[in-house]
């Protein structure tokens, strides 16, 4: 089990790593490799390239800006887990990752890469949606911030193009009541549904392509969720009332 | 070059070679055991840069100038046990020991950023490496006295 002959790429800046995906033909963009590298050991990913960002400088900062934290490509969840400022301004943000894998991937796997990776049962994806957050991307012509709205497209897909990469992870301040609940079948694992709460806002994972918003007076309305071997889609459905009664209820 | 327990050693031509086949097979450094290979089992797990990560979900290539901590390099020397691995041998927390090495490099994360580890944080901990031995209670007890071995007490 091992992964697919690609070409490896270590850019040295950003702009050289964004020339590098505009110039190559089916690249991928490499950060914690949490969740792309179980893809290339199953050969579910077969890129021609990998662009390596880790030994792009400047970019594993989490600060303030705009009445919200900016959380830079490169900062590891496990340092965002215990970042003072996302606990004082954006404690949604540290609450959930708690939930994120176990902590020997959290100190590699990344907030952003978790993002732009865009898996429908991850608890990051859902908590920017809950959050009204956004995604700076750079590419060719410049940068861009996509709206979380916005951002999740399908299983795994996201807004951005083959020749960008996600540079920050854009979270408002929010202090009011917040929460996450999810249930799997075992510690660590991805959920087999999930919900998060930021104010009167409710967004669920694990029950749709992407990450959704949901009324929390009825969650569960307009969807249809996949069955698996670990939940039939009324178990999920089941869950999602059950997980959003719960977060409302405090 | 990769720094491996305190020694500069070679990285492979092949940057698909992961991390964990090269301390194996490029290094013969077969302390470090592959389970899963998709990063589930812990079986894998070294120190990067003092933290424990899974060496099954890193490309060798990537950790050119870095330094890595494998189980041959926990111990102070051949003759003395460290006190993570005392703690194991003390209370039987080990059976066949495949998952042994990953659950000492993990545990010497834990300890590191909890000397006095609660109940909740010995599981938390732990709880990202598999054993199919042990059913963990007597691991859950080896990570106490390895807390208190190495916070000197007897």
């Amino acid at each position: 089990m091992k992964p697919s002959p690609f070409r490896y790429h270590a850019p040295g800046s950003l702009e050289e790593a964004v020339g590098l995906l505009a110039s190559l033909e089916d690249s991928k963009v490499l950060a914690g490799g949490q969740s792309l590298v179980p893809l290339l050991n199953f050969r579910l990913a077969r890129p021609a390239h990998l662009v390596d960002i880790n030994r792009l400088p400047g970019l594993d900062r989490i600060y303030e800006r705009d009445g919200g934290v900016a959380v830079q490509a490169l900062v590891r969840q496990a340092d965002a887990l215990r970042s003072a400022t996302l606990g004082r301004l954006c404690p949604l943000v540290p609450e959930a990752l708690q939930h994120v894998a176990h902590q020997v991937i959290r100190n590699r796997g990344t907030v952003v890469g978790s993002i732009a990776h865009a898996d429908p049962a991850a608890e990051l994806p859902a908590v920017l949606l809950a959050l009204e957050g956004e995604v700076v991307a750079r590419g060719p012509g410049g940068e861009r911030r996509i709206a979380a709205g916005d951002f999740f497209r399908g299983v795994l897909e996201s807004a951005l193009e083959p020749d960008e990469i996600a540079t920050e992870a854009w979270f408002p301040a929010f202090t009011g009541p917040h929460g996450l609940r999810e249930e799997s079948r075992r510690h660590g694992d991805y959920a087999m549904a999930g919900a998060v709460r930021a104010g009167a806002r409710l967004a669920l994972f694990g029950v749709a392509p992407t990450p959704v918003t949901a009324d929390p007076k009825d969650p569960a309305r307009d969807l249809q969720p996949s069955g698996d071997i670990e939940a039939t889609p009324e178990f999920r459905k089941h869950l999602v009332a059950v997980l959003t009664q719960d977060l409302f209820a405090a | 070059m990769i720094r491996v327990n305190g020694a500069d050693r070679p990285l492979p031509e092949d940057p698909r070679i992961l991390l964990s086949d090269h301390l194996r097979h490029g290094l013969g450094l077969t302390g470090t055991h592959v389970g899963c290979e998709h990063g589930v089992c812990g079986c894998c797990t070294v120190l990067l840069g003092g933290r424990p990560v899974r060496a099954c979900l890193l490309l060798a290539v990537q950790l050119d100038g870095q330094e890595v901590t494998t189980i041959e390099g926990l111990a102070p020397d051949a003759a003395t046990l460290h006190p993570i691995q005392q703690a194991f041998h003390e209370c039987h927390a080990l059976q066949c020991g495949f998952c042994t090495p990953g659950f000492l490099l993990a545990v010497k994360g834990l300890l590191d950023d909890h000397p006095d580890p609660t109940k909740s944080e010995i599981q938390e901990g732990i709880s990202g490496n598999l054993c199919r031995c042990t059913g963990y209670a007597n691991i859950r007890r080896a990570v106490r006295r390895a807390a208190d071995l190495s916070r000197g007490a007897r």
